[in-house]
């Protein structure tokens, strides 16, 4: 084997239809479908999804938290930005 | 009829009890943590089934005796469970040659358990047929990466392979339970199942790579109570603490 562990894969889960998936954690795997086979055992044992699915770790490219306030600051005091200032029916669900 | 019907149910119910023991001694001891939760959700899902089986037996047995006195305080030769499920984690092919040899006969024996005449044991087979299909969708698969890996890999899982084999005739054995149980249409004929599971194994063995074992002398004893050598062991850590501590529950 050219490296002696597996590589890391990042696992999704829908828990129900109609639901997004979502991130659920990471574990290691040969290949794709080793990794849905370990995302099943790891991640859904107890009831928690419908749906799943697996990136390699290496395929995503993730914003440096150095970056932060340039990034993410300007937002934190723009409270007219939030959808607050009006009612939301109650039929609207996962808002 | 009744005691036919109990060992019967024993006869099925052992097997389930003695692997999933075997694969429960993987948890927190996998190579990987990924297939260590895997080996020990099979274990769960074994143990699942026994719990099913055994109610229903205590229930025939009508005089007092529990789901886990069954389970935990029969001697080793009162235990009916075929050689190929008390064979131990020696190495990782081991495990995986093990659980591919039994989940292939399993998934097969369930299919023919469904049409069972007892309402309870077609009820049974039904619900376990699910997490039988992914055991034999995981094994196959392990079978497959080994065989098919590196040259130590594959040649770890044809000694496996090689070793268990003998293994695999006993599962197509009748005992006394099973002829009555099939005049009455509430048994499965395992006879009948011989030739597709030869056809599967050697089908997903080939697909590894692997060569298929041409052994002609079988093991067997299991289904009377003959046990080899290493079910005492095993035993001993599955009865520890309900001999230690009689009648103890969680």
């Amino acid at each position: 084997m050219a490296t002696k562990d597996w590589p890391l894969w990042e696992i999704f889960v829908r828990s129900k239809n109609g639901l997004e998936h979502r991130h659920f954690g990471s574990l290691h795997a040969a290949d794709a479908e080793m990794a849905l086979e370990n995302a099943r055992d790891v991640y859904t044992r107890r009831n928690e999804g419908v749906s799943i699915w697996v990136v390699e770790s290496k395929h995503i490219t993730a914003s440096n938290p150095e970056n932060y306030g340039e990034l993410f600051e300007p937002a934190q005091d723009k409270v007219y930005r939030h959808p607050t200032f009006y009612d939301l029916p109650d039929e609207v669900k996962h808002m | 009829m009744k005691e036919h019907l109990y060992n019967y149910i024993l006869g099925i119910a052992d097997n389930s009890l003695i692997l999933g023991q075997r694969m429960g001694e993987l948890c927190g001891h996998g190579p990987s943590l990924e297939t260590d939760i895997a080996c020990t959700n099979i274990s769960l899902d074994l143990f699942g089934q026994v719990r099913s089986y055994f109610q229903y037996a205590a229930k025939l047995a009508g005089d007092g005796r529990t789901e886990d006195d069954i389970a935990m305080l029969r001697k080793e030769r009162e235990y009916v469970n075929v050689l190929l499920a008390e064979q131990p984690n020696t190495n990782f092919a081991y495990t995986i040659g093990r659980q591919f040899l039994f989940d292939i006969y399993h998934l097969l024996y369930l299919t023919e358990l469904q049409k069972s005449k007892d309402l309870t044991l077609s009820a049974i087979a039904k619900k376990c047929i699910k997490e039988v299909s992914y055991h034999v969708r995981f094994s196959s698969d392990w079978v497959k990466r080994l065989g098919d890996g590196t040259e130590e890999s594959k040649q770890k899982m044809q000694e496996a392979v090689d070793d268990l084999w003998v293994y695999t005739d006993e599962l197509f054995h009748q005992t006394e339970a099973d002829k009555v149980m099939i005049t009455e249409e509430v048994g499965v004929d395992v006879t009948k199942l011989k030739e597709e599971y030869y056809t599967r194994v050697s089908e997903i063995l080939e697909e590894a790579g692997l060569n298929i074992p041409e052994s002609k002398w079988f093991q067997k004893g299991g289904k009377q109570g003959i046990h080899t050598e290493h079910l005492g062991y095993l035993l001993a850590d599955l009865q520890y603490m309900q001999r230690t501590y009689p009648n103890m529950e969680w």
